[in-house]
C-alpha cells in the first residue's frame, strides 16, 4: 500500500471480515554507539485509539491492554523491537463484528517512547492481517524515518455495512498517543 | 546462508555483534559464562544471568521466558575473554516442568543484527537434564567461531556452573534460581486466564499488586499481569473517604497472601483440550456447551468459563453503556446547537433539527441495544447449559446436585459466594467464584446498604444468616477435618441463627460468649498463627506439635465490637492480616457503625476483608471495566431442608473422621 491508498476489507467472496490484526514491526537501525545501549533503545508502542464521531471514546495501548468492550486488543508491549525477520513486534487485535455501534474510526499510530526519533528505526512496517486465516490484506513499510517521534499509521473506519482500511503514514511528534491527537483529528 | 548444527559442530561467525535467539516453548533461564583461553571461569562476575543480565559486549534477559534474545557483541568483550558459553536451565521451584525431556527441544539461532541466520542448532536427545551447555562462541586465531555444545547436566545449574571450574557455583545457582522465582511470581497470571488488562492510570492501585506492573513490566514474558484492583462503589452514595469503598477487589489476585500454583504443573503449559461446542450452524451462533474453557479438570473448566462469562457481559455492557452515552451526548450537542442558531427560532427548520437530532439518538441506541440484546442471549443461553452443570462449590443452594450431597475428598478449586448481576443484564446472574483457600477474610455487612429497607435488627439477623449459608457452604466442600469453624457471639444475641450450625454439631466447639470466650477463642487462634509461621519462617513445617489440627479455621465474629477489649481488637487485626496466608480465616458481621467509637484504627481491618451484603447490593467491581455489579448473597430457599440434610452429613463425617 501507498500513502493515502484505501482498501476494503470485504472478503472475494463478498463475506466480511470478522476479525483483524494490526502487526507492526520494526528495528533499531545499526549505528555506532556504546554496547548495550544498543538494542534495548528503540521501544515503539503502538496504540489504537477509538473515535465516535471525531470523538476519542477509547485507547488500547500498553497500559489498557484490551478496550473496554473487549473489541479491541493489544498483544502485549514490546520494549525492543524484532530483529526483521519479518514477524509482528506488537500487534493490535480488532474484532470487527464487536466493535460497539458508535465507533466509526479506528485509528492505529506508534510512537517511539523512549524518544528517538525514525532516524534510529528502519525496516518499520504496518500490516493488516486476516486474523481468522493468518492471510496478509495489506503491508505498509514506512519510507525513510526522518526527525520526528510517532508515525499515524492507519486508519480502519466503517464504510457501508464492512469496513476499510486507510494507509496514512503521517509523521506527528509525542512520546504516547495522548501528544498525538492535535495530529489525530485531521486525518479522521 | 544459515548452517543447521549438529552437537559438535562449528561454523565461523561473520560478524562480532549477534543475537543468539532462544524459543523453548516454556519459560526457561538462559544466561552465559565468560571463559579465558583455558575456559576457565575465574568468578561470578564472569557470568551474566538474570540476576545480573550485562557484562560488557553480552547481555542476557533479566526473567525466565519461553523466547529470548541474548545480545553479544565480540568486540567489546575484555581481551581476556576467550569463550562465552550459553547455557539454559529450568526455572526451579516454580511449579515447571522438572526435566528437559519433558519439554520441546530448544531451538537456539545465532543471527546477524539486520536478522540474517549465521546459525541454528537444536538440542534434541535431552532427558533427565535440568540445565544444558547449548552453545559456545570461541575465539580461534583471532577470528570467532561458534560450536553446538549440547551438554546436558541432571545436576542442574549448581552442577554446570560447577563444572566450568566456578568456585561459587552452588551458590551462585541458588541466586539465579531465586531471582528467577522472583521475576516469575510477577509475571504468572492468576485465574481468569484470559488477558488481562495491565494497570491502568485511571484506576486506583491495588496495594497487593507488585511494584513492577509498569511500563517496563515484562516484554517476554506472557502478559499475565494480574486484573488490576477493582474499585468498589458504596451504595453509589458512599463519602470518599469511606476506606472500606475504596478496594473490593472481587476476587482473583496474585500477590496476595495465598499462592494458588499447582506445586506440581507448570502455569503456562497447554492444558487438555476442553470439550469442544459442536460446529455453529451457518448463520447462527455455535451452541453454547458446560465446560467450553481450558483448564486440567472439569472443575477448571467451568471455573475459567463462569470467569470468560463473567468478563464478557462486563465486556459487552459496557460497550452499550458507551454507544448510549455517546448519542446522549451527541444529541445533547445537537439541541444546543439548534437553539443558539438565531434562524431555527423564525421557521420551522429548528423543529426539524430537533427531530433529526432525535432520531439519531434512537437509531443509534436501538442498534447497541440490538448488539446487547444478541450477547444476552448468548450468555443466557450458556448460562442455562452451565448452571445445572456446576459442581457442588460451585452451584446454588437450590441445584440438584445438593440433594446428593456425599463429603467430598478434596478441597475443590472455589467456592461460589453469590451472584452478580448488572441492571442491563435482565435476569442473567454469573456465580460470583472465589478461589479457595480463601485468599482474604469476610465482612457481612449488618449496616444499612443499598436500597433495603429492612430496619436494624432484621438486617442483623439476614447477615448472621448469610454467614451461616457461607460457612455451611465451606464446611460441606472441605473434607471433614480440613476446615473447623469457630464462632464468637459475645451476647448470644445470634444464638438462634446460628442453630443450623450449633445443632448438627459442625463448630469446633460451642460459641464463645463473654469477654472471656472472646479472649480465649482469640488467643488460641494467634497462637495458633504465631506456630504456624515460625514453623513455616524457620523451614521446619514438621516440628509443629504432635496432633496439632492441621485444618484451616473459620472465625465467625457476630456482633463486633460487643465484648472486645483494646486487646482483642488487635489480637482481631493481627488474625486479619497474618490469618490467610497459614489458613487462618475472618468471617464478621458486623455493622461499620457499632466500632466508630475506634475511630480510623479499624479502617484497615475492613478494608482488608472482601465486604458482602445480606440483601442485593451495587459495591462490587469487576477487575475489566470496574463497573458496579449488585451482589446477592447465595441464601437458602425459604423453607428449604438442604441445610439441614448437607450438615447433618458434615457432622456425621466429622465425628467419624476424629474417631
Amino acid at each position: 500500500m501507498t500513502k493515502g491508498q484505501a482498501i476494503s476489507l470485504q472478503k472475494n467472496d463478498g463475506g466480511s471480515l470478522t476479525a483483524v490484526r494490526m502487526g507492526l514491526g520494526w528495528q533499531a537501525a545499526p549505528r555506532r554507539g556504546l554496547f548495550g545501549s544498543r538494542t534495548r533503545e528503540i521501544d515503539l508502542d503502538a496504540s489504537a485509539v477509538l473515535f465516535a464521531d471525531k470523538q476519542p471514546v477509547d485507547v488500547v495501548f500498553f497500559r489498557h491492554l484490551v478496550s473496554d468492550d473487549g473489541s479491541v486488543r493489544h498483544t502485549g508491549d514490546n520494549l525492543v523491537g524484532g530483529v526483521g525477520a519479518g514477524g509482528d513486534d506488537e500487534a493490535i487485535l480488532v474484532d470487527l463484528a464487536r466493535v460497539p455501534v458508535h465507533i466509526d474510526q479506528i485509528v492505529f499510530t506508534v510512537n517511539s517512547f523512549t524518544g528517538q526519533t525514525f532516524q534510529e528505526v528502519q525496516n518499520a512496517f504496518c500490516r493488516l492481517v486476516d486474523e481468522t486465516n493468518g492471510q496478509e490484506l495489506a503491508r505498509y513499510t514506512l519510507a525513510g524515518g526522518g526527525q520526528y517521534t510517532a508515525q499515524i499509521m492507519a486508519k480502519v473506519h466503517r464504510s457501508g455495512a464492512g469496513w476499510q482500511m486507510t494507509a496514512i503514514g503521517s509523521p506527528a511528534n509525542g512520546r504516547t498517543f495522548q501528544d498525538l491527537m492535535p495530529a489525530i483529528l485531521p486525518v479522521l | 546462508m544459515t548452517a543447521e548444527l549438529v552437537r559438535g559442530q562449528n561454523h565461523p561467525l561473520p560478524e562480532a555483534r549477534l543475537e543468539i535467539r532462544v524459543s523453548a516453548g516454556t519459560p526457561i533461564v538462559a544466561g552465559a559464562t565468560l571463559g579465558d583461553e583455558h575456559g576457565k571461569v575465574h568468578g561470578v562476575e564472569w557470568v551474566a544471568h538474570p540476576g545480573a543480565p550485562t557484562l560488557p559486549g553480552l547481555e542476557v534477559s533479566k526473567q525466565a521466558a519461553a523466547d529470548h534474545r541474548l545480545a553479544v557483541d565480540l568486540d567489546a568483550l575484555s581481551p581476556s575473554v576467550h569463550r562465552v558459553t550459553v547455557l539454559l536451565a529450568l526455572p526451579t521451584g516454580t511449579g515447571g516442568p522438572a526435566r528437559f525431556g519433558a519439554v520441546a527441544a530448544p531451538f537456539l539461532a545465532v543471527t546477524g543484527l539486520d536478522g540474517s541466520e549465521v546459525a541454528t542448532y537444536t538440542i534434541i536427545g535431552l532427558q533427565t537434564e535440568t540445565a544444558v551447555v547449548a552453545l559456545e562462541l570461541y575465539r580461534r586465531q583471532g577470528a570467532w567461531k561458534v560450536r553446538a555444545v549440547g551438554q546436558g547436566y541432571a545436576g542442574g545449574l549448581a552442577e554446570l556452573l560447577a563444572d566450568q571450574d566456578l568456585p561459587e557455583a552452588r551458590q551462585l545457582a541458588a541466586g539465579i534460581h531465586e531471582a528467577v522465582a522472583r521475576g516469575l511470581a510477577r509475571s504468572v497470571a492468576a485465574p481468569p486466564p484470559r488477558v488481562p488488562d495491565a494497570d491502568r492510570p485511571r484506576q486506583t492501585p491495588a496495594p497487593a499488586l507488585g511494584p513492577d506492573q509498569t511500563h517496563g513490566g515484562s516484554g517476554t514474558a506472557p502478559q499475565g499481569s494480574p486484573p488490576p484492583p477493582v474499585g468498589g462503589s458504596h451504595g453509589g452514595g458512599t463519602a470518599p473517604h469511606d476506606p472500606s469503598a475504596d478496594t473490593q477487589p472481587t476476587a482473583p489476585m496474585v500477590g496476595g497472601p495465598v499462592n494458588y500454583a499447582h506445586p506440581g504443573r507448570q502455569t503456562t503449559a497447554p492444558p487438555p483440550p476442553p470439550p469442544t461446542a459442536p460446529p455453529a450452524q451457518p448463520g447462527q451462533p455455535a451452541q453454547p456447551v458446560a465446560g467450553d474453557a481450558t483448564g486440567w479438570s472439569m472443575d477448571e473448566r467451568l471455573y475459567n468459563q463462569v470467569w470468560g462469562m463473567f468478563e464478557d457481559l462486563a465486556r459487552t455492557t459496557a460497550a452499550y453503556r458507551s454507544a448510549v452515552d455517546f448519542a446522549e451526548s451527541r444529541m445533547e450537542q445537537e439541541l444546543d446547537r439548534v437553539l443558539s442558531d438565531p434562524r431555527s427560532r423564525i421557521s420551522g427548520q429548528g423543529d426539524a433539527a430537533r427531530e433529526a437530532a432525535r432520531a439519531k439518538h434512537a437509531q443509534l441506541v436501538d442498534q447497541a441495544r440490538a448488539a446487547l440484546d444478541r450477547d444476552l442471549d448468548q450468555l443466557r443461553a450458556e448460562a442455562d447449559v452451565v448452571e445445572p452443570a456446576l459442581p457442588m462449590a460451585y452451584a446454588r443452594w437450590d441445584n440438584p446436585v445438593w440433594h446428593g450431597y456425599r463429603v467430598p475428598m478434596e478441597v475443590p478449586m472455589a467456592l461460589r459466594l453469590g451472584d452478580l448481576r448488572l441492571p442491563e443484564s435482565d435476569g442473567l446472574r454469573i456465580p460470583m467464584l472465589v478461589r479457595l483457600p480463601l485468599e482474604r477474610g469476610l465482612w457481612i455487612d449488618a449496616g444499612p446498604s443499598g436500597d433495603s429497607f429492612a430496619d436494624s435488627d432484621e438486617l442483623r439477623r439476614l447477615a448472621l444468616d448469610t454467614a451461616v449459608a457461607l460457612a455451611a457452604r465451606l464446611l460441606a466442600v472441605y473434607p471433614p477435618g480440613e476446615f473447623s469453624v469457630h464462632v464468637i457471639d459475645p451476647a448470644g444475641a445470634g444464638a438462634t441463627t446460628l442453630a443450623p450450625l450449633t445443632r448438627p454439631g459442625v463448630l469446633a466447639g460451642p460459641p464463645a460468649v463473654g469477654a472471656a470466650g472472646v479472649s480465649d477463642v482469640l488467643g488460641r487462634l494467634t497462637q495458633r498463627v504465631d506456630l504456624v509461621q515460625m514453623a513455616v519462617r524457620g523451614g521446619a513445617p514438621d516440628a509443629l506439635p504432635p496432633g496439632f489440627d492441621t485444618a484451616e479455621q473459620l472465625l465467625i465474629v457476630n456482633d463486633f465490637p460487643h465484648g472486645f477489649d483494646d486487646r482483642a481488637v488487635t489480637q482481631l487485626r493481627y488474625l486479619a492480616d497474618e490469618g490467610p496466608a497459614v489458613g487462618v480465616h475472618l468471617m464478621m458481621v458486623a455493622d461499620r457503625q457499632d466500632a466508630a467509637a475506634y475511630g480510623p484504627l479499624l479502617d484497615p481491618l475492613w478494608r482488608s476483608l472482601l465486604r458482602l451484603t445480606p440483601t442485593p447490593d451495587d459495591h462490587l467491581a469487576d477487575p475489566w471495566v470496574g463497573h458496579a455489579w449488585t451482589y446477592e448473597p447465595p441464601l437458602v430457599p425459604p423453607g428449604s431442608r438442604i441445610l439441614h440434610e448437607v450438615l447433618t452429613q458434615v457432622a456425621d463425617a466429622r465425628r467419624s473422621w476424629n474417631r
